[in-house]
């Protein structure tokens, strides 16, 4: 395993915004990353500085070996880009404009042919491919930006938010198009769309306000922050006469526990979420306060975070996690 | 040297399919024919075109920041200057693309004006040395007007804005010599400074390319001042780095 993307303390002043702080992450050949955050977090300026398209003001980002700033053209030719919104000529046709895009990235005149058909196959483009880019539909356009990005056949691949416009067939499409890239490619991709991100990515980063909050393994992520798992209980008071108050409170005063919320769900049960302090499993310790109080039981569960939940605690810094990450 | 071609031709494909090019050539060549006609090509006037070399000076002022308006800013406005820089090519090999296109479109629009080569043999018999040098001068004029269009639309994401940019510079350069002449009475100037103004004007060069004569001086004049214009073009588009 060698590192694809190394990013080291790299930060980036707009003036006199801060946009990128001491960022630091690295992304390992063949992985598919998602890259995650608010809207504003400096998703997109990282991934501009990554291809060449501005520098950092400080910091240092290598890719495919080479230093962003030093070796421009050498990290350009290994990286193939979509930026954000797709940006096209209107007055090219869908085959002239790949043909063109490959020559400027040194794919030898005798293999454009070669190389434009494999995109166009691979990108489902083969109904449009005489047609005037100004003229395709949103989703048409954005496949002529994937298939730009691969025509080179680059080692990397950076994607900013893929799939944003696009129907749900269509971004289905896209996502088996992205997984099918792992392996041979390194993936680094910005999305807003949660699940989808669950499906193609084995690895994420999450940024908010210019840090970057975790970067890890999906699996490895979802790990730390089960150790301050919620936990569920389901139980009725009906023979003892405890309110929601007093059920609250014998809960909370389980070690360990910090939170207690309770809600009525019909029929005289109670669902009660207990949120432990820290890394600690209260099940049992809450099961036996139910016995002890006498009160009946029908559920206990572990919250397992979803992806949502997981991205929620992560920018808003709850996780300590991610940051001795690289 | 052959990104420089492929993207030269990109820029000439996208001329020649956008309206506002077309409309450019037709200004172009209805104006200058309509002054070819009164100024030169009269019964008894000399067969020649030094009239229409001199005004097409100032037409072309009005015309080529038209030209190479969308050039740089319309990358910039879409966009499409993001996937243009992160490919493998130097910004000198974009600029440079960039101008041979509007360049060489700028020759096409200069092509039919041969047709009043013709008129002159037909009806008269023209002297062809000057004819000859006052298009060298046409040429040479031209890669200058050209360069300062293009770094006037780097300058901005808005074409309106890269266009009038382009005619502030270009009127400034063409005629702030003979008007500090005449307006500022010499007395006040010293010497030097006038030559110097007088020297940096565009009209001082090109003036005797139209009279016949190639004169090294001005050929220089021409090919430095367009290089300088390219360079500040790269300059600009390198100025994303540190803005």
């Amino acid at each position: 395993m060698c590192a694809m993307i190394e990013v080291e303390n790299l930060t980036k002043w707009y003036g006199n915004t801060l946009a990128l702080d001491r960022a630091t992450f690295g992304v390992q050949a063949g992985q598919i990353v998602g890259f995650l955050g608010p809207n504003g977090a400096g998703k997109s300026t990282t991934l501009r500085i990554l291809t060449g398209f501005l520098p950092a003001t400080s910091g240092q980002a290598r890719v495919n070996g080479h230093d962003v700033l030093m070796e421009s053209l050498a990290v350009r030719s290994s990286i193939g880009y979509m930026p954000e919104n797709v940006p096209l000529y209107p007055e090219m046709r869908v085959d002239e404009y790949l043909a063109f895009r490959a020559g400027l990235k040194d794919v030898p005149s005798a293999k454009r042919r070669v190389a434009v058909d494999r995109v166009v196959q691979r990108c489902w483009l083969k109904t449009v491919r005489r047609r005037l880019i100004g003229q395709l539909s949103k989703g048409f356009r954005q496949r002529v930006g994937l298939a730009e990005a691969l025509i080179s056949d680059p080692p990397v691949l950076i994607l900013d938010e893929p799939t944003i416009g696009l129907d749900p067939t269509q971004i289905e499409e896209t996502n088996k198009l992205i997984v099918s890239l792992g392996g041979k490619h390194t993936v680094l991709l910005s999305s807003h769309i949660l699940p989808q991100v669950e499906k193609a990515c084995s690895h994420l980063v999450i940024i908010a306000d210019g840090q970057i909050k975790a970067a890890d393994s999906l699996d490895e992520l979802k790990r730390r922050l089960a150790h301050r798992q919620q936990v569920v209980v389901e139980l009725r008071t009906a023979d003892t006469g405890d309110g929601p108050a007093e059920v609250g409170r014998a809960l909370g005063q389980v070690a360990g526990a910090a939170d207690v919320g309770t809600e009525e769900v019909g029929g005289g049960w109670l669902r009660a979420t207990v949120t432990p302090a820290a890394d600690a499993d209260l099940r049992e310790a809450l099961c036996a306060v139910v016995a002890q109080r006498g009160w009946q039981l029908r559920e206990v569960h572990h919250l397992a975070p979803t992806i949502e939940e997981l991205y929620a605690r992560i920018v808003a810094g709850e996780a300590d996690a991610g940051k001795e990450a690289a | 040297m052959g990104k420089v071609l492929l993207l030269t031709r990109r820029e000439i494909s996208a001329y020649f399919v956008s309206p506002i090019a077309y409309v450019a050539m037709a200004l172009f060549l209805i104006i200058s024919g309509i002054f070819f006609a009164l100024a030169d090509f009269r019964p008894g006037a000399p067969a020649g075109m030094r009239s229409i070399f001199d005004i097409m000076m100032f037409i072309l002022i009005f015309i080529i920041p038209i030209v190479t308006m969308r050039s740089l800013s319309e990358e910039q406005r879409s966009g499409t200057i993001e996937t243009l820089l992160t490919a493998p090519v130097r910004d000198i090999e974009v600029v440079l693309a960039k101008f041979l296109g509007s360049w060489l479109f700028y020759l096409a629009m200069l092509a039919p004006t041969l047709v009043y080569v013709i008129l002159l043999a037909v009806f008269g018999n023209p002297e062809y040395g000057p004819v000859a040098s006052g298009y060298v001068g046409l040429v040479l004029l031209g890669a200058l007007y050209v360069s300062v269009g293009l770094f006037a639309s780097s300058l901005t994401q808005n074409q309106v804005i890269a266009a009038v940019t382009g005619f502030a510079i270009l009127i400034l350069l063409a005629m702030l010599g003979p008007w500090i002449a005449t307006v500022v009475p010499s007395r006040v100037w010293i010497i030097g400074v006038r030559t110097l103004v007088q020297q940096a004007t565009i009209r001082t060069h090109y003036q005797d390319f139209s009279q016949g004569v190639v004169d090294l001086v001005h050929v220089i004049y021409f090919v430095a001042l367009t290089a300088y214009a390219l360079f500040l073009t790269v300059k600009v588009l390198e100025s994303r780095r540190w803005r």
